[in-house]
């Protein structure tokens, strides 16, 4: 399998998402600097997350713009599985390969801690390896990260099975408490029609190693490598 | 020519810091304040002569790079 | 100011009021005519002002810093650098500082603060090393205070902005709140960096004719006299010098981190330093000067913002994100690809001379001419005239009543601003970032691990300012004890400290005896636990209107855990284990927190320091974690035993139950809330291994209770649930913050 992680100046997540992958693949990924314009084959592609252009005008606005995005959206649109964390869903909602947008957090305030989600799908080579229904620990970092659609739009998330994952409670509840940036409809990570692109706000990268207090994220990526060998 | 930019979120968007700020400002006994929005200002020094060139190059900058049109508003003056 | 651009066609009028402006005394003037055996032109007084402010020369306190220890087989450089390096094994080494950036953070806290830790992190990877992990001590006015919401919510965001944005997590530090900041805030930020033990760069500028490069951002006109500002005390007019403060873009600082690293993966550097405090001129004078040298430097080569920059503007603007390396020859080329990569500007300015003279040159004249190694050593240095702290009075715990039960205290203890959680604040910053946060805040010490490695780094900030206070010197060893205490409770080997050293106005003689006490405890301490200190930093005149500050001298720690499996924490692990108890109690409660927070009172003597008991008490600590005997462990520190086994019960979502010793006399609040020191609180699965070790060492271990259910009791005196524990602790500071601000017209 070959995997390639996209370093726009301002990542900082590139590292930690590389090792998580090599951690699940048994090899290191590609690193791929943003002016690239041609990008070899690849079974998955990588946006990690961090501040790319310092998120200056708006998170991953400017990023959203280089060479290299216009690759993968051309690799996204030809089926090869996209994962786009944090402020690399940023990207991918900016490039328009999904939908919404990610706004400031309803408290104002960046948030670093772990939250709960509940996989709302299995149908998907990201969440392959969960069933739906399981409650995950996994932590955010973001100051953006407030998802916003209109209700149309919701609606057809919804109705498409497009939401992969939501915040919840210990009891896998939504509720306003558990939901720690307002966002729309408790959603923390949406799929595009084709099911081969994944946006979310958590880092399943962070526990993905009991060392640092949490497992939750590793079967993303092992699921990830079970997917691209099928 | 000069561009001047103005964006805002767009109506019905929540707009968390111009709540903040509403809020503030009746914290401070300002009385009256129905809403506040709050956004951004850009301006952009052009080469352009041409006033109608310079908008619609700038009204292309803002759908491309400089609003976020899913949520955001601009309005653009143009001044030589 | 533009119109200084043409000062060398007509110079400005050197007068005593631009003199006393610039901050030179008659003194200082009189030198500096010695030096130049004429008057300065106008950058050149600048430049000289700048050199001289206590910020840069340390004039006030150079004499009592020589007298710390510095050296230890494991020190590979200590103070005088960007940061001091300890050698940490496996052909890695730790390099760290700690920094203050007070003044600029009470004037704009979110910028002050952001490029608080931005100078820092260029300390840091100045010298080849990649910043691991962020700490800061922070310590804001009385709560009630009109401004302290507004400057907690600014300096809080302003570091996590930047920090965040660099991708560096922030994993400890601390927080407190007291009456004498009120108008003198702390910022100090300290950054931790690996790199090779045999790649490390310093700041010497050798081999005459080697290029002089310019990298980072470009040069505007923020932040002129910083230096001088940040030795100068406040007065109610210091508002009207808001533009000074400069603004950090960590974007590009990040950029200017990959590009150095990347560059420095090779051999192309002679020699860098990050542009700090006064700019372009400390960089250049301390590398010329380090290196013997001499520099010719052409300012039209300098990337400026605005156009129209004078001399003076140049050499003093603080613009932030800026380094000076100076090149091997010939290798401009390959280091200008690096740099153009990461879009950064890239400039030779100039070049090293054998003359000992930094000659500027702009429009092809020259506009300053300055001999570099009498400006940078014949720095004053005074031996300030300074008073000893009076000792306080002793206050016995059987002389003071408690107004309240035992279990209110508790409660309201674990609720006050200065105990109480600080997650409101380090959520706010990314805590795990690079993936190797072994251990995130709000424990004794933060981990993280050594990328790739099972080895770890514990880092801490402590200082308890109540203490140096009332006794200075006990206060200085203290904190470097408190320090040594939490990595040693994290499992850690304690190897080295960073300071920075926060006081008043240093004229006074009663603020430098506080300075000059606290120096003598540190050393003291220092000495004894083999604990040297490798780098540090003084901010003075932390006073307005003549008020100081309690004096400050925050320690910054840092240690090595050679197997992470075998780290501690203070969290309970399992119910049925043995609740122990190291150390000696003698019910002390003078100038702690339950005597300000309960009986609102701020007298006595804080708790004395055996400096071999210490030493004693925490070796066996580091030994039974070492032979994993222990499963948690917990240092006791303000508030006492029962903080602590609050602390230990909330963190495990644990009980425990505490029979109440014979107390020979001590009354019972003074046995649950004294704060004598070296004392630790372990549990373990078996007591009995522990207590014969103990007996065989000669440590005072006492064996308390038992961890069990969801209630903590202690003898007669406490009984609470856990959640209750929980609430008290997590409630104050997100309300306090959350409350509506009725201020804001003052800030």
């Amino acid at each position: 399998m070959k995997a390639a992680v996209i370093v726009f100046p301002g990542s900082n997540c590139d590292r930690d998402v590389a090792v998580a992958l090599e951690q699940s693949m048994g090899h290191a990924p590609d690193m791929v600097w943003h002016r690239d314009t041609h990008l070899g084959a690849y079974d998955l592609i990588v946006v990690p997350g961090g501040f790319s252009y310092g998120d200056y005008l708006r998170s991953g606005a400017i990023a959203a713009h280089s060479p290299v995005m216009r690759e993968v959206a051309g690799r996204a649109k030809d089926g090869t599985p996209v994962l786009g964390i944090c402020n690399g869903f940023q990207i991918l909602i900016e490039t328009g390969l999904l939908p919404g947008a990610l706004m400031r957090n309803a408290s104002l305030k960046f948030i670093c801690r772990d939250v709960l989600l509940r996989v709302e799908t299995s149908t998907s080579p990201f969440t392959g390896a969960y069933d739906k229904g399981d409650v995950l620990r996994i932590p955010i970092a973001h100051h953006d990260g407030n998802y916003f659609a209109d209700d149309a739009t919701l609606d057809r998330l919804e109705s498409e099975d497009r939401v992969a994952l939501r915040y919840c409670d210990q009891q896998g509840k939504l509720t306003p408490e558990a939901n720690p940036n307002g966002s729309a409809r408790s959603i923390a990570g949406i799929l595009n029609e084709g099911r081969n692109v994944l946006g979310l706000m958590p880092h399943p990268e962070r526990l993905a190693d009991a060392l640092l207090g949490g497992n939750d994220g590793r079967a993303m990526f092992d699921g990830l490598v079970e997917a691209c060998a099928a | 020519m000069k561009a001047r930019i103005h964006i805002t979120l767009k109506q019905g968007v929540l707009d968390p810091q111009g709540k903040a700020i509403s809020h503030a400002l009746e914290a401070l006994g300002f009385s009256g304040v129905d809403g506040v929005r709050q956004g951004k200002y850009i301006e952009i020094d052009l080469q352009e002569d041409d006033g109608e060139a310079a908008r619609a190059s700038v009204d292309a900058m803002c759908a491309k790079l400089l609003a976020n049109t899913v949520i955001e508003d601009y309005s653009i003056e143009i001044e030589s | 100011m533009s119109g200084q651009a043409t000062q060398t066609a007509t110079p400005a009028e050197i007068t005593p009021e631009l003199v006393a402006s610039h901050g030179l005394s008659e003194d200082e003037y009189a030198r500096v005519l010695e030096i130049l055996g004429r008057e300065p032109n106008l950058t050149e007084l600048g430049i000289f002002s700048v050199m001289w402010s206590e910020h840069c020369s340390y004039k006030s306190s150079k004499k009592w810093l020589k007298t710390l220890p510095t050296e230890a087989p494991w020190v590979i450089c200590g103070p005088g650098e960007n940061a001091g390096i300890i050698d940490i094994g496996e052909g890695l080494a730790a390099v760290f500082k700690m920094e203050s950036h007070n003044h600029p953070s009470f004037i704009e806290p979110y910028q002050g603060a952001a490029t608080g830790v931005g100078g820092i992190l260029r300390d840091v990877f100045t010298m080849g090393a990649r910043p691991v992990a962020n700490l800061n001590a922070l310590r804001f006015g009385a709560p009630d205070h009109p401004k302290t919401r507004h400057l907690v919510a600014g300096v809080v965001a302003g570091i996590g902005g930047y920090g965040n944005c660099m991708g560096i997590p922030t994993v400890g530090g601390e927080c407190q709140f007291d009456p004498s900041y009120n108008g003198n805030i702390l910022v100090n930020a300290m950054t931790v960096g690996l790199a090779d033990r045999d790649r490390i760069f310093y700041s010497a500028a050798t081999g005459v004719g080697n290029p002089v490069v310019y990298v980072g951002s470009k040069t505007g006109r923020d932040g002129i006299h910083g230096a001088t500002m940040a030795s100068a005390e406040f007065d109610e007019e210091t508002d009207a010098k808001r533009p000074t403060v400069q603004v950090g873009d960590p974007f590009t600082e990040k950029l200017l981190l990959e590009a150095c690293l990347e560059l420095m993966a090779g051999d192309a550097i002679i020699a860098i330093q990050d542009m700090g405090a006064a700019g372009l001129t400390c960089s250049t004078f301390e590398m010329a000067d380090k290196g013997g040298t001499g520099i010719e430097m052409d300012l039209d080569q300098v990337p400026i913002r605005e156009p129209g920059m004078s001399a003076y503007e140049i050499m003093l603007s603080e613009s932030q994100e800026r380094m000076v390396m100076v090149l091997k020859p010939g290798r401009e080329d390959e280091a200008r690809a690096v740099f153009e990569k990461w879009e950064l500007d890239f400039s030779v300015v100039g070049h090293l001379t054998d003359s000992g003279r930094m000659v500027l040159k702009q429009g092809g004249a020259v506009v300053a001419d300055l001999p570099i190694a009498p400006l940078a050593e014949a720095s004053p240095e005074y031996d300030r005239p300074w008073q000893p702290t009076p000792k306080p009075e002793p206050l016995a715990a059987a002389d003071i009543d408690s107004p309240i039960t035992d279990n209110e205290a508790l409660l309201r203890l674990l609720a006050s601003p200065e105990l109480c959680a600080k997650s409101w604040i380090w959520e706010q910053y990314d805590h795990m970032v690079m993936g190797d946060t072994v251990e995130r805040p709000g424990g004794d010490a933060g981990v993280v691990r050594i990328h790739g490695s099972n080895r770890g780094l514990a880092v801490t900030s402590d200082c308890s300012p109540r203490y140096c206070y009332a006794d200075p010197r006990i206060g200085g060893a203290q904190a470097v004890a408190e320090a040594w205490r939490n990595l040693t409770a994290a499992g850690a080997r304690p190897l080295a400290i960073t300071d920075c050293m926060n006081f008043g106005n240093p004229e006074r003689p009663e603020i430098m005896g506080q300075f000059v006490g606290c120096i003598e405890g540190m050393g003291a301490a220092c000495r004894a636990l083999d604990f040297p200190v490798v780098s540090g930093n003084v901010s003075f005149y932390n006073e307005t209107n003549g008020e100081g500050i309690l004096p400050t001298p925050a320690i910054g720690g840092v240690g090595v855990i050679d197997d992470l499996s075998r780290r501690m924490t203070p969290s309970f692990k399992a119910a049925g284990e043995a609740i122990l108890l190291v150390g000696d109690t003698t019910g002390h409660l003078g100038a702690t927190a339950w005597l300000r927070e309960i009986a609102n009172r701020r007298d006595g003597a804080p708790p004395a320091m055996d400096l071999e008991t210490e030493r004693g008490n925490g070796d066996f600590t580091r030994g039974l974690i070492e032979e994993g005997l222990v499963t948690a462990c917990h240092d006791v520190a303000s508030g006492g035993i029962a903080v602590a086994l609050a602390e230990m019960a909330i963190s495990g979502g644990l009980g425990a139950t505490i029979s109440m010793p014979e107390n020979g006399g001590i009354p019972a609040h003074g046995w649950l809330f004294a704060e004598d020191q070296g004392r630790y609180l372990l549990t373990a699965p078996d007591p009995d291994p522990v207590m014969a070790s103990a007996q065989k060492a000669g440590i005072a271990v006492t064996h308390m209770g038992e961890t069990a259910g969801d209630l903590l009791t202690v003898g007669d005196s406490i009984a609470i649930s856990v959640a209750e524990l929980e609430r008290a602790h997590q409630s104050w500071l997100p309300e306090f913050m959350a409350a509506p601000d009725e201020n804001l017209d003052e800030t």
